[in-house]
């Protein structure tokens, strides 16, 4: 099964007009020597058999669904209501391309424009991009970005410890050949402050993200003002679902805002495909990478939406351009915009809450064991910090093979000051009972573990 | 005028927020099961979010009628050069729904997670088997991402010797953008080589710009007129021999499947656009996966973490089992560093799995013949109607002169929009930049003859047109839902949010 479509007849056919006796003669530019070479593969599988095969793989992981989780971490277990698989299960949306031709694409261009429309609308801020591929590849290029607006003359980027660790180890993956002094997060426990005095006049942008990566509410207050005292970019890291709850970081005069998308309609999917959030000031906007749909009219003075802004890109400008992204999430933006609106305005601050409430339950229940400690200096949202008596890889181990549930994070795997200590999520999925099971399996571990 | 839209010319579909009425909601939440918590100081809250307030009827509507407006492979040919639109087999989304891949968090201990890791392990294997490279990272997360990874492990591979001056890149003028682009965010010098007039790279010219600066060379092969590189040993010979390396751009790879391995060629490292080559579906621009593949002196550089197999029964292995076989997911020693979060794009590449393994190799060089086939007996079949921008036989795709000679002021562009009223999408245009005129067309394995005759049976017909009635094209389309847009006015006054009715 190849979805060949070919008959021998066509294929004798289209042959004898081409003028060639046999399929390998249209190959005779190839080096003779590395001609047709043999492929060890697997032998093709028909779909039931292959189906049967995909089951039992997807049948050896312990899911989500079977196992409670509090992971979180930078990916996200909420509920992604029905109708969004519906709709981008359809094939007039998943097997489009890139809207290059705007008269019959209309419905991927105005689904990014609405999706631009309700990402500033989250986050404060005045223009969003069409997506990158993640949250990280996001705060990359808005560094980028930051570089660029300040014409390469800055050659200083500040970022917080409090960045989600592959976040700022992408930012560096993607700038390594440009030359660049990244400062802030050598030193795990750095607080916002001592972070943001970092900045000076050749720093180009700092990073911080909100809830941070423990899970507290940073306040960014007066930030954007000592930042711009430098002339330098504030760059914030949001999670959308939060964003139903707390101020959105354009109140707080963020110059870009980035973020993981992959919360909103998008399932977990062992980390991908998800989505990058990107939005930023209209003033810079000329600066910024990625796709934007734009409004205009069509020759019978219709409203239309289009590709626009495209003098940035790679395929105009080449090595000129403000990156070489072409292709994006597209997507999983459709995913996020029907998931937004089918929230709306009340839904998505009752999620958040949801997540609020849950979330303080469990770590007021966590908090109340005797070997247990919740770090709780500021405010939090859905995810907190527990210090455990044990290491967590003990804690986690005993948890999922006495209770099957699947702890937290191991922040000690980034951070050597929370060496034992785990970053606990609770989301709208986890009902009360799993929340209660955690904590006496818990209690449990630091017994049999600790003892 | 077979094109055919469900909601076609009957009016414009609100914008979302149009829609909205105050108190409507698309969806339910789960009652609150636990006490409530005080909530943070208001200073850190907002008032508000202005979000649309629809029921879940009016949203399925209006996605459904937005659908309804976009072309797509599933509703007809859409033979875009370079973007390898054919066929996405369902069965790859029912695999990628599978709830056991779907509801897996990318944190949980690999012990946890071992269908995912075994799947993407023979994933990576399969990859290194058809491309003849001895490592492949599934991490990058569409082309441009696989480029700009190929080119930071080329420089970190020279870095890594003390070899600092290597610092250009060579990139051929009939290249991608993102070639040049990438190089570029790399922190590279571009040095475009042109094409000679076979529309092979300019052999006097490459060998001019060769040296100890080199780092590397970018080639997309077979190139963006869909020929393959006639002289390829001597230009691996060239750059090779100049002591830079060979990155293949692999947007082309569906010409090659079996038919020849782009590691056996002398590439060091290529990129793979499973989003083309694998089947797995565009999406309206994307999700992708570009994985990118290396030779065995590039394997430490690749981005991670990789999925790595061990025996439990041989030394080294960390697992404490007596026997059998585990996956762990490992940083390659000298990696440039993770270019995304997580793994790489998962889904994605459960549908190319999927794919590959409903092939097998003879299935995938099947794919290659016929989509070598497809083009040159397509282009065949437009002989006579429009000329093609090189007399040779093509691979995968070709590039014709959208100049009827006929009708001189009928452009590409006119062509390319008339096309749609016949029910076709138009050929990628005005790229490569080589090519004046440019329509590149990659008719793809899945389509049928008949397709391929009634799409070059179109094209003549155009002509016609063009020759008898030229405002009729210039004007065109005329069937779809909406006609020419202004995309001056959209860029010189942007509206790129809704503000309001």
């Amino acid at each position: 099964m190849s979805y060949v479509p070919h008959t021998d007849a066509d294929r004798a056919e289209m042959l004898a007009a081409i003028g060639v006796e046999r399929v390998e003669d249209l190959f005779h530019d190839v080096p003779a020597s590395s001609r047709f070479p043999e492929l060890r593969l697997p032998e093709p599988l028909s779909e039931m058999e292959l189906m049967a095969e995909l089951e039992a793989m997807s049948e050896e992981n312990m899911d989500v669904g079977h196992y409670p989780s509090f992971l979180g971490a930078g990916a996200y277990n909420h509920y992604v209501p029905s109708l969004v698989d519906q709709i981008i299960s359809r094939s007039e949306f998943y097997t489009a391309y890139t809207p290059y031709q705007p008269e019959i694409s209309q419905g991927t261009l105005q689904s990014i424009f609405e999706y631009q429309s309700m990402i500033c609308a989250l986050t404060g801020m005045e223009v969003a991009n069409a997506s990158h591929y993640d949250g990280a590849t996001a705060t990359a290029e808005a560094v980028i970005m930051a570089l660029n607006v300040a014409r390469g003359r800055r050659k200083k980027v500040v970022m917080s410890p409090a960045v989600h660790p592959e976040y700022r180890a992408v930012v560096r993956t993607y700038t390594q050949g440009v030359g660049l002094q990244i400062v802030g997060d050598e030193v795990g426990s750095r607080s916002l402050h001592d972070v943001a005095s970092l900045v000076d006049g050749d720093t180009a942008c700092l990073i911080v993200q909100t809830p941070n990566f423990f899970g507290q509410i940073e306040d960014l207050s007066g930030l954007a003002e000592q930042i711009h005292a430098a002339k330098a970019m504030l760059i914030v890291v949001v999670d959308p679902i939060s964003l139903g709850l707390l101020k959105p970081p354009g109140d707080d005069d963020a110059d870009i805002v980035v973020g993981e998308g992959q919360s909103l309609g998008n399932g977990l999917n062992y980390g991908g495909p998800y989505l990058g959030i990107f939005a930023c000031r209209e003033k810079d906007m000329r600066k910024m990478a990625g796709r934007l749909v734009g409004q205009t009219v069509d020759a019978d003075g219709k409203r239309g939406f289009t590709l626009t802004l495209s003098t940035r890109e790679q395929h105009i400008r080449r090595e000129r351009a403000t990156s070489n992204i072409c292709t994006n999430q597209a997507l999983c933006a459709l995913a996020a915009g029907v998931h937004l609106a089918a929230l709306g305005r009340k839904g998505l601050r009752l999620l958040a809450e949801l997540c609020y409430h849950k979330a303080h339950y469990a770590a007021a229940q966590i908090d109340a064991l005797p070997d247990y400690e919740v770090l709780a200096a500021r405010p939090f949202l859905k995810e907190f910090v527990v210090r455990c008596p044990v290491p967590v890889s003990e804690v986690n181990d005993y948890l999922l093979a006495e209770w099957g549930i699947t702890g937290g994070y191991d922040l000690g795997r980034d951070y050597e000051h929370l060496a034992g200590h785990m970053l606990v999520c609770v989301t709208e999925v986890v009902p009360r009972g799993d929340i209660d099971a955690l904590v006496e399996a818990l209690a449990e571990v630091a017994e049999e573990v600790g003892r | 005028m077979k094109a055919d839209f469900g909601i076609r010319c009957s009016g414009a579909e609100p914008v979302i927020y149009e829609l909205s009425k105050p108190g409507r909601m698309a969806t339910t939440l789960p009652q609150l099961d636990v006490p409530q918590a005080a909530l943070p100081d208001a200073a850190l809250l907002r008032d508000d979010v202005d979000l649309p307030e629809v029921s879940e009827l009016d949203l399925m509507r209006h996605y459904v009628r937005m659908s309804q407006l976009n072309w797509a492979v599933d509703i007809g040919f859409y033979p875009l050069g370079s973007c390898t639109m054919k066929y996405n087999p369902k069965v790859n989304e029912a695999a990628a729904r599978l709830p056991g891949f779907a509801r897996t968090h990318p944190y949980q201990d690999v012990h946890a997670v071992q269908g995912n890791l075994r799947l993407m392990h023979e994933l990576q294997e399969m990859l290194k088997e058809v491309a003849g490279f001895a490592g492949v990272s599934l991490q990058p997360s569409a082309g441009a991402h696989g480029e700009l990874t190929g080119v930071l492990i080329m420089r970190a591979y020279h870095v890594a010797r003390g070899d600092m001056q290597r610092t250009r890149i060579i990139v051929p003028d009939s290249a991608h953008g993102t070639n040049p682009a990438t190089t570029n965010m790399a922190g590279l010098e571009v040095v475009e080589v042109p094409s000679d007039a076979r529309g092979n790279v300019d052999l006097a010219a490459l060998e001019s710009v060769c040296g100890e600066t080199v780092c590397g060379l970018m080639l997309t092969n077979p190139n963006t007129l869909g020929l393959f590189e006639e002289q390829l040993p001597a230009v691996m010979e060239l750059i090779h021999g100049c002591g830079g390396l060979v990155y293949g751009d692999g947007a082309n790879f569906n010409a090659l499947m079996g038919i020849a391995k782009p590691g056996e060629l002398g590439f060091d490292v290529m990129h793979f656009n499973l989003h083309k080559t694998f089947s797995t579906p565009h999406g309206g621009g994307g999700p992708g996966a570009g994985p990118v593949g290396v030779a065995e002196l590039l394997v430490p550089f690749l981005p991670g973490p990789v999925v790595a197999l061990c025996r439990c029964e041989e030394a080294g292995c960390d697992c404490q089992e007596e026997e059998g076989v585990h996956y762990h997911l490992v940083m390659p020693e000298q990696s440039i560093g993770r270019v995304r979060s997580f793994y790489g794009n998962f889904g994605v590449l459960v549908r190319a799995y999927t794919y590959m393994r409903a092939l097998g190799a003879e299935g995938l060089r099947e794919v290659s013949e016929m989509a070598v086939l497809n083009a040159n007996y397509l282009k065949t079949r437009l002989a006579g109607v429009l000329p093609v921008s090189h007399q040779r036989t093509h691979m995968h795709e070709f590039v014709v002169k959208g100049i009827y000679p006929s009708a001189p002021d009928v452009h590409a562009l006119d062509i390319s929009k008339r096309l749609i009223d016949y029910g076709f999408h138009p050929p990628t245009n005005y790229f490569p930049l080589i090519v004046p005129e440019a329509l590149m067309i990659e008719p793809t394995e899945t389509e049928s003859k008949e397709t391929l005759d009634a799409f070059a049976a179109a094209l003549r017909a155009i002509g016609e047109e063009a020759r008898d009635d030229p405002e009729l094209l210039h004007e065109a389309p005329h069937t779809a839902p909406v006609r020419r847009l202004d995309e001056v006015r959209a860029a010189r006054e942007p509206i790129l949010r809704w503000q309001g009715g």
